[in-house]
Order: structure tokens, then sequence, then C-alpha cells
């Protein structure tokens, strides 16, 4: 690594069009935007720069509050769900042959390479009044009062006149199980990361020594992917708090997320300083967490070392 | 029916894994209690998989296996009356050595107050006393290995299992430890079931020891019974050093097999008077001595040339070639400071030992 000294030219002939890339592509937006958060509004287009803190300040009105305590809350929900469902897929991967781990992985990865909208879209078939999932119910609504047709207790209408389909769509439910859905993979691959590095002689020990599988999972394995844990509820938690496709199409009225709202500002309210000031806001809170995961991470790194 | 003179009873048991690899084939092994047993052998032997069948890691493809009389058909590793020293010691690396060895007191219901006592009891045991708040990471090797023997024989076992325990540490530590682990076993009286493929180690620390070979017990018997009397080419091979002679049967002489050897002639070996054709004759090579002028009256030889000579210190290792090519080794102890360059490459000397130090093999 010492050799760029060497050859200085060398190494800003090849550094130079990343850092290019970097600046004007995405640190000089960037500035633009924090530049705009402190601005006001001017006729149509025009944004005056005025170093006010009025869009900082609008943020914290109560209306937006409710919207990002509602947007850690749909993201909290999510990352903890998660983190329930994706520990027994590691697991699971962890321990099966291993001609199989690489296509499960696979299988987890595998709706990375799928459009979200379409993803979403496919989400919005399975889950509407006339989609999969009521489908099913009804088959079986259907089957069951066949049976109850066959015992002669049709009459009584036990199941109801009609099969009534759950509404499953445009609400807060609805937004959870997308953003689930959507960011299970983040939280799986870390675990299994985490769970695949661990020498499995340490599980072995814990039963050799009289402990139960239970025990064993929350007395060593948790504590020992730890590390993974922590990067799995980071980086699931981050992007879902910034959702904005999932909540705006699966979501009902009152479902939307911070992200939406910042949408809105940009395009239909067309109130750039304030959006750009909310993305700011997003923008800390994230950097807020993964401070905490380094934190942590350093915490960990000692005894990963062992 | 328990019988009081086992503690571990294996029976006929057979591992297959998958349909194509065998690991263990129809072991039967009765361990005493009380014993210090070795199984031995080279990776892939089948030794580390019967010490996991015994833990109850794995299951007996067939087969029973018995401890202290009850079948441990179906019981979980965690409900049999043994513990494990693990080849990487798999020291909690997130919980003090206190808590390492109080853990699995904790996870049985051992009541609070007797922990703490029992705790540094068994640090004390490995000479670990006053090391319980340090963490893993803060301990060698050598350490962190007397913890997990400290957190295994905590829980009182009936039997100790120790995979490859020493293969970790360096020569000098390892030494050291192999005494130390014999002293441990006097003192607590548990039955240990070592697995190893250093013959010395098995040798020096074991009762006795079960060679295994392709997921078979080539041979099962004492230290100096293996090395003395090994019953076929694989342990005469695998333990020490040894030459390796072609005979061939040539007839009885009282109680005695004459067995006809190129270049020596009939040799009377005491041994299975069975044995017709094509046989083994061994001779370890500080059971030869170098001489000058041809062998004693008690005593056969071949001639051959020195062809390298190794020195180790205490002992040097002299390769000779014959007239038909066999390769010979003798070791020469080095009795004094000086003089050991008598022997040089080159050389013609008499390879002789007496027939009653030879062992008779099969083919």
């Amino acid at each position: 690594m010492e050799s760029w000294r060497r050859h200085p030219l060398v190494f800003w002939l090849i550094n130079l069009p990343p850092t290019l890339w970097l600046v004007v592509f995405f640190l000089l937006p960037l500035s633009i935007i924090w530049v705009f958060s402190f601005g006001e509004k001017e006729g149509v287009i025009g944004i005056n720069v005025t170093w006010t803190l009025a869009n900082y300040v609008r943020a914290f009105d109560p209306l937006y509050l409710e919207i990002f305590t509602k947007s850690f809350w749909f993201a909290g929900i999510t990352t903890f769900l998660c983190l329930v469902i994706g520990f027994p897929i590691a697991i699971f991967i962890t321990f099966s042959p291993a001609r199989w781990r690489p296509v499960l992985l696979l299988l987890i990865i595998l709706p990375f390479w799928t459009n979200l909208l379409i993803r979403t879209y496919a989400l919005i078939a399975v889950l509407r009044m006339r989609g999969y999932v009521n489908f099913t119910l009804e088959w079986f609504w259907e089957k069951a009062n066949g049976v109850l047709l066959f015992l002669g207790l049709d009459n009584v209408a036990l199941l109801g006149e009609r099969f009534q389909p759950l509404e499953l769509l445009y609400n807060n439910t609805a937004v959870v199980i997308g953003l689930v859905y959507v960011h299970l993979p983040f939280m799986v691959l870390p675990l299994y990361a985490a769970l695949d590095r661990m020498d499995k002689s340490y599980l072995e020990a814990s039963l050799d020594l009289g402990a139960g599988q239970f025990r064993t999972f929350f007395a060593v394995t948790v504590p020992l992917a730890k590390a993974g844990i922590i990067s799995g509820l980071i980086i699931t938690f981050i992007p879902a708090l910034g959702s904005f496709l999932t909540p705006d199409l699966l979501g009902g009225t009152d479902s939307q997320m911070i992200a939406n709202v910042i949408e809105r500002q940009f395009k239909s309210a067309n109130d750039w300083p304030f959006g750009a000031a909310l993305s700011y806001l997003l923008m800390y809170i994230t950097f807020f967490a993964l401070a905490i995961r380094a934190l942590m991470a350093r915490g960990t790194s000692a005894m990963e070392a062992a | 029916m328990p019988d009081n003179d086992v503690m571990i009873s294996i029976k006929e048991v057979t591992k297959r894994f998958g349909n194509t690899v065998t690991a263990v084939d129809q072991v039967s092994i009765d361990i005493r209690p009380g014993e210090f047993f070795a199984l031995l052998g080279p990776s892939g032997c089948g030794k580390t998989t019967l010490l996991r069948m015994i833990a109850g890691f794995e299951l007996p493809s067939a087969g029973q296996i018995l401890i202290d009389g009850q079948d441990m058909e179906g019981i979980a590793p965690n409900h049999r009356p043994i513990n494990m020293v693990f080849q990487s010691y798999a020291v909690f690396p997130h919980m003090s050595v206190f808590d390492n060895v109080a853990y699995g007191l904790k996870v049985s219901g051992v009541p609070r107050a007797e922990i703490g006592p029992r705790v540094e009891e068994s640090l004390d045991l490995v000479k670990l006393a006053g090391y319980g708040p340090r963490m893993p990471d803060q301990l060698s090797g050598g350490q962190r290995q007397r913890v997990a023997l400290a957190r295994a024989l905590v829980k009182r076992p009936k039997v100790l299992l120790l995979d490859e325990p020493l293969s970790a540490l360096d020569a000098k530590l390892r030494e050291a430890m192999q005494l130390e682990l014999v002293r441990l076993q006097h003192t607590v009286g548990i039955t240990f079931i070592v697995v190893t493929h250093d013959q010395k180690e098995a040798l020096s620390m074991a009762n006795r020891i079960a060679v295994m070979e392709e997921g078979q017990v080539r041979q099962l018997a004492s230290p100096a019974e293996l090395y003395e009397a090994p019953n076929c080419r694989f342990v005469a091979d695998f333990i020490g050093k040894t030459n390796l002679l072609q005979g061939r049967v040539g007839g009885l002489s009282g109680a005695q097999v004459l067995v006809q050897v190129e270049g020596i002639g009939p040799v009377p070996l005491s041994g299975d008077k069975e044995m017709r054709g094509e046989v083994g004759v061994a001779v370890r090579p500080e059971k030869m001595r170098l001489r000058g002028d041809g062998p004693a009256e008690d005593e056969v030889g071949i001639k051959g040339r020195v062809a390298e000579i190794a020195y180790f210190g205490e002992v040097s290792f002299v390769y000779l070639t014959d007239a038909q090519g066999r390769s010979l080794s003798v070791a020469v102890p080095n009795h004094k400071r000086t003089g050991g360059g008598a022997i040089l490459t080159g050389q013609d000397h008499w390879c002789c030992w007496r027939p009653e130090d030879a062992i008779l093999l099969p083919e």
C-alpha cells in the first residue's frame, strides 16, 4: 500500500475520476440541498438563501413530528419483525448442507435483482380484495361451507351468508408487510455472515455442559452473533426509515412516512427548502444510528478477536 | 445388567455418512472405570467420529453405546453424564473465566451458593486459581485449555472426553501438559478418553490404547504391548519406528516358528504357529546393534552400508542399505559426549539383533 508514495502520478490518475464523480454527482448536489434547506421559497421556482432556520423549526410542527414518529414506528416494527423472521432463516441456512447454502442464499438475494416497483405491484396483486390471499381464504371458506352443507348445518350460516374478503391493502399493516418483505435480505445476510463465521464447537460445548437448545441460543448464539445482529438492525432500519415507494403504493391515507412528505415538498408542494430541511433531518438521524453502530462495534471487536 | 467393570461399552458401533463413507465400522470397545483410554490413529481413521458418538453429537448408524450400564440411544448430549474438552477448547469468548466454568453448573440448576466454591475448586485443580475475572482473550493457549478442562471437570462427569487436547500447544508445553493430564486424572479418578493422532502422546498418557485405521480397531492393548507386540503391520509401523523385513515360514522348531529371511537364513521366532507362507518380521531400531565383525552368538544380522546418519541428541539413527536394497535403521544411543563420529557414511556394518527381540507379523 506504500507504493503510491513512489508513484504519485499514477495514484492521482487512478483516483481522479472516482473522486471527481463523487464530488460532482454526490457532494455537490448534497451541498446544494443543504444550502437550500436554509432558504425561502420565492415565486414558483426561485429559492432565496437567507440562512433562515424557519424550515427546521417548521419540521418540528406536531404534524410533521407525528409523521416522523410514525416513520420510526414503521421502521422499528419492520426491523424487529425482520430480526424475528430473519434469525431462524439465517440459522437454517448456516446449518444446511454446504452444497445447499449458496442456493438458499441466492433465494434470499434474488428479490434484489427484481425492480422494487414490480415487487410492490406483485404484492398488491397478492394482498388486494380480489388477490391471492383472499382467493385462498375464499377457497377454504367454500370447502368449509361444503362440509357444513354435508353435515346439514348450512341453514344456520355459521360462516356468514357470503365470504367476506379481508381488507389487506391500503392500511398500516400492508405497509409493514411490504417493508418487511423488502428489507428481510438486509437482515438475513449480516446474520448469516455472523453465524457462518462462528465456531460451531461453542454450540456443542454449551450442549455438552448441559444447556438445552433454547438456553444455548440465548446464552451463546445471540451474544456471539451480536455484531451481525447490530449490523442487521441498522442496515434494515436505515432504508426502512427512508422508505417512500412502499407506503405510497401499499399504504392508506394515514400511513405516509417522512419520505412521502419529502417527496411531496419537492414535487406537488414545490417547497424545496422545506423538503431539503426534512431530508437533512432524516440524514442526521441516519448518521446518529451509524455512530451508535460504530460505537457498539468497537465494543465487540475486542471480543471477536479472542 | 450394569457391569461394574465397564464404564463405557461400545457395541458393534457403525457410523456411515451418506451411502459411501463408513467412518466407523463395527467397533466394539469396553472402557473400564477410572481408565485413561486413548483412541489413536491417523486422521480420517474414525476416532473423532467415535468420540463424538460417545458425546452424542453424532448418532450411530448401527450398534449401541452404554455409559455406566445405561443405553445412550435417544439421549441428547446435554443429558449424558460426560463432558468434553474440544480441540479448539471452545471457551466462550464473551464470558469471564469464572462464568465459563460456572456455565455448566448454572444451566443444570446447581444452587447459587454451591457454584462459587465449586468453580474455585475446579480452577484450583487446573492451577488457575485467581484467574476467575479474566476474559479468555487475556489468556494464553495453554491457560485457555485449562479453562476448558476446569469447565468440564466442574460438572463431575463420569467420563471426560478430550479431542486432540494437546495439538494446539507448542512442543514444550505439550510435554508438560501430558504429565499434567495424567496427574489430573489420578486426582479426580474420572475415566478419561483422549483422541489423538500423536502416538507418543498416547503411549505416555494412556493405560490402554485402541489403534484405529479405516474405521476399525486394529489393536487394543497397553502402550508397552502395542509397542513390543503389535499384532499387524499397520500397528507396528504406526507406533514408533520399525524395520519391516519380509520372510517365509519354513517350519517349526519346538515352540518357535522358523522364518526364512533373505540374507540371513532361518530365524527362530515366537508367535502364532498357525502362520504359513509370507510373513513380516519387525525389529525396532533400538533393539538392533551395529557391529563391524558380524553378529554375536545369540544374534542374527544383516550387513549393510551406512547411507545416512540422523542426529537427534540423545540418540542417532543410522540408516543402512543392504545387498538386497532394503533400508534398515538402527538407533545408536549417544552415551558419550565425544567419539559419536565413530560411524561414518559409506562404512559397512552389521545390523544385529537377538531373534527374541523381533516380532512375527502376519502378511
